[in-house]
């Protein structure tokens, strides 16, 4: 099923970060529908400077969580496909199987 | 090596405070990203795929062991432990915290070093020859022309707000390092007949969306006058340039819109307006920056000779290391481009380790190429067989200079939010595929590949070209053969339609098959496909 997805950096990290419904999470996994209000809350939450540069992207609801639609986005999400050390599972092997 | 005198230091670490201010402003909310974005860029901050990137200034890409360690250790401090050397001979950081980022600039000032225009619509660091002031065919060392270019256009305000971002390289040596033909300006130091110093002036040059490969616009411009007609040759284009659309704003689309002999009319016509303002750099200063280039003392009698007796040193020889103007002295290549891995990223500890190798064996000096490898410039040649134990025990021995798995490769997609596709993986894949003896039976091989049309990757430049393109949301790739940014300087063609992420990998070694097949004696890929043109290429990959 179809989703969207509000995402951004953190300001003061730079860090990939997903909106929770109530906040922000570094992994997609926990990021919600947003629906049509994304644009609304982007606006609130970049106002309060907790996320940076904040964005929209369309995703497919799994089993497993959300993904994002786009290759890049997956990217974002997981870390560099090279580095598989650096990913935000850096202990699963199976980490980037779901990336490309 | 130039050496800040007080002035210098007392820009840069003003640069720093500033920049401090503003990032807490940002942070304190008293600046909106659309504000502090034009301010972080100004000091090479950028926000990427993944985190902020910090792109450092390595002027020309000269450095010493004091600056190489402090990179080192900013890659462990404040970022993942690695480093990425650029294809403008820089260095940047991947994953940088907006809250460190002033940090890390009061770090690199306490070393000489900064982020400034490294982004944005500015001059942009001079690139240069890698084995200036050691090469064996250099009429001078261009790096004193480099830094005056790099001292009166900092911070210039005519020069503060382009039109679009601007790149020039100076060379001296009839092999062209630098690829300055594909350069907005390129500049070549030469004699004329009388033995006076000068410049073959080439302009409207560059890769991107639109690529050329820049014509001479001066056969000798005097070498004292070096600024006043770069500064005209800017003032024509600051005029003419296309601000109303991103895509045509560089100096190249003017230069090819108005047409060589009308640009070059326009430049002389400024130049001879602007020549009473004695705009140009005083001689008298060029000399107390070239007093820094001076050679370093070379022992003379070095023994000339190199004990070959080792088959897997006398291969990295071979391969890696180059003549040297000074006998019984070499320069040598340290290759960033191990088999399956990523070209041009380095870990601290490597890093740090070459700082180290450099103040023992190549008198404090370091520089980065263009090929994203790094350069000792005066090894002794009895020093060279230590030096590559010590090597190869870190994993920087590898003899591929120049081969087909010495690959340049942009970040591409695993890092680059403008990316279509991801340039790193076919790096890999191909070293894999060729890193055997295979690649040496090819010999020499420029293979270059971009993630996106920006072509950060130079890949209309390589023998073998690889350009990532989004095909309705895949990563697909175009493959191009016949590119050179050597002194022979050509830009490749498309083969045809794109390949896959493996379907790549088989063009390329079909290409190279092409090759063995129908070479002559002597010539290498490049030589062979300007002999035959694409057509038989052509067939191998597609028929
Ligand atoms: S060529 Fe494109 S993908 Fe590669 S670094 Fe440049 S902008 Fe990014």
């Amino acid at each position: 099923m179809s989703m969207k997805l509000l995402t951004g950096n953190d300001l003061r990290t730079g860090e990939v970060t997903w909106w929770t419904g109530t906040g922000w999470s570094r992994f997609v996994e926990n990021a919600v529908d947003v629906d049509e209000h994304g644009e609304a809350i982007a606006t609130e939450e970049i106002g309060a400077r907790r996320v940076n540069a904040a964005y929209v992207i369309d995703a497919v609801d799994t089993p497993e969580g959300p993904r994002p639609a786009h290759i890049k986005d997956r990217i974002r999400a997981l870390g560099p496909t090279v580095r598989l050390d650096l990913t935000l599972k850096p202990a699963d092997p199976d980490a980037g199987s779901w990336v490309i | 090596m130039y050496k800040y005198d007080k002035y210098d230091q007392a820009i840069v670490d003003a640069r720093v405070e500033e920049f401090r201010d503003q990032a807490a402003r940002r942070i304190a909310g008293a600046l909106t990203e659309d504000q502090f974005k034009p301010l972080r860029l100004k000091n090479g901050l950028y926000l990427q795929l993944h985190a902020y990137m910090l792109r450092v200034a390595i002027p020309y890409g000269t450095l010493d062991s004091r600056q190489m360690r402090m990179l080192g250790h900013i890659a462990r401090k404040y970022d993942r432990g690695y480093g990425h050397f650029t294809t403008r001979q820089n260095l940047q950081y991947n994953w940088i915290k907006l809250e460190e980022a002033a940090d890390i600039l009061a770090d690199l000032a306490s070393v000489e070093m900064h982020a400034i225009q490294t982004s944005g619509e500015s001059i942009r660091n001079v690139s240069s020859d890698q084995y200036a002031g050691a090469a064996a065919d250099e009429i001078a060392d261009p790096r004193p022309w480099a830094e005056l270019i790099r001292q009166a256009t900092t911070f210039h305000p005519e020069f503060s707000y382009l039109p679009r971002k601007f790149k020039i390289a100076v060379t001296a040596a009839e092999e062209d390092r630098a690829a300055i033909r594909l350069h907005d300006i390129g500049l070549k130091l030469v004699r004329n007949g009388a033995g006076e110093l000068g410049f073959e002036v080439y302009i409207g040059g560059g890769m991107g969306r639109t690529p050329f490969v820049a014509p001479l616009i001066r056969p000798f411009l005097p070498a004292e006058h070096l600024f006043s007609y770069c500064e005209a040759a800017l003032r024509v284009w600051n005029r003419w340039a296309r601000r109303d659309n991103i895509h045509k704003q560089r100096i190249k689309i003017l230069v090819h819109d108005l047409g060589q002999e009308e640009f070059t009319r326009q430049v002389e016509e400024e130049w001879q307006a602007i020549l009473p303002n004695q705009s140009d750099v005083p001689m008298v200063e060029f000399d107390r920056i070239a007093a820094y280039f001076v050679d370093p003392p070379f022992e003379a009698g070095a023994p000339d000779e190199i004990d070959r007796s080792d088959p897997d040193f006398a291969l990295w020889v071979d391969q890696n290391v180059v003549a040297h103007k000074a006998p019984g002295y070499a320069i040598v290549n340290i290759s960033l481009k191990p088999i399956g891995g990523i070209p041009g990223d380095a870990s601290a500890e490597q890093i740090e380790l070459m700082a180290d190798l450099a103040e023992r064996y190549s008198f404090d000096e370091l520089r980065v190429t263009h090929a994203q490898n790094i350069v000792l410039p005066h090894v002794r040649k009895a020093d060279l067989y230590a030096l590559w134990q010590t090597l190869s025990e870190n994993g920087l021995a590898e003899a591929n200079l120049d081969l087909i798995s010495d690959i340049i490769a942009c970040p591409g997609l695993d890092y680059c939010s403008l990316a279509n596709a991801r340039s790193i993986p076919i790096a890999q894949k191909l070293s894999q595929r060729f890193g055997d003896d295979r690649q040496r039976e090819i010999g020499e091989l420029k293979l270059k590949i971009s993630g996106c049309i920006n072509a950060c990757g130079h890949h209309h430049a390589g023998h073998i070209g690889i350009l990532g393109v989004d095909r309705k949301g895949t990563e697909n790739y175009q493959l191009l053969l016949g590119g050179s940014g050597a002194e022979d300087a050509s830009l490749g063609k498309i083969t045809g339609p794109g390949f896959d992420e493996d379907g790549i990998v088989d063009a390329v070694e079909k290409a190279t098959q092409v090759y063995l097949d129908r070479r002559e004696e002597g010539e290498r890929f490049l030589d062979t496909y300007r002999r035959v043109g694409m057509e038989p290429f052509k067939e191998a990959i597609y028929g």
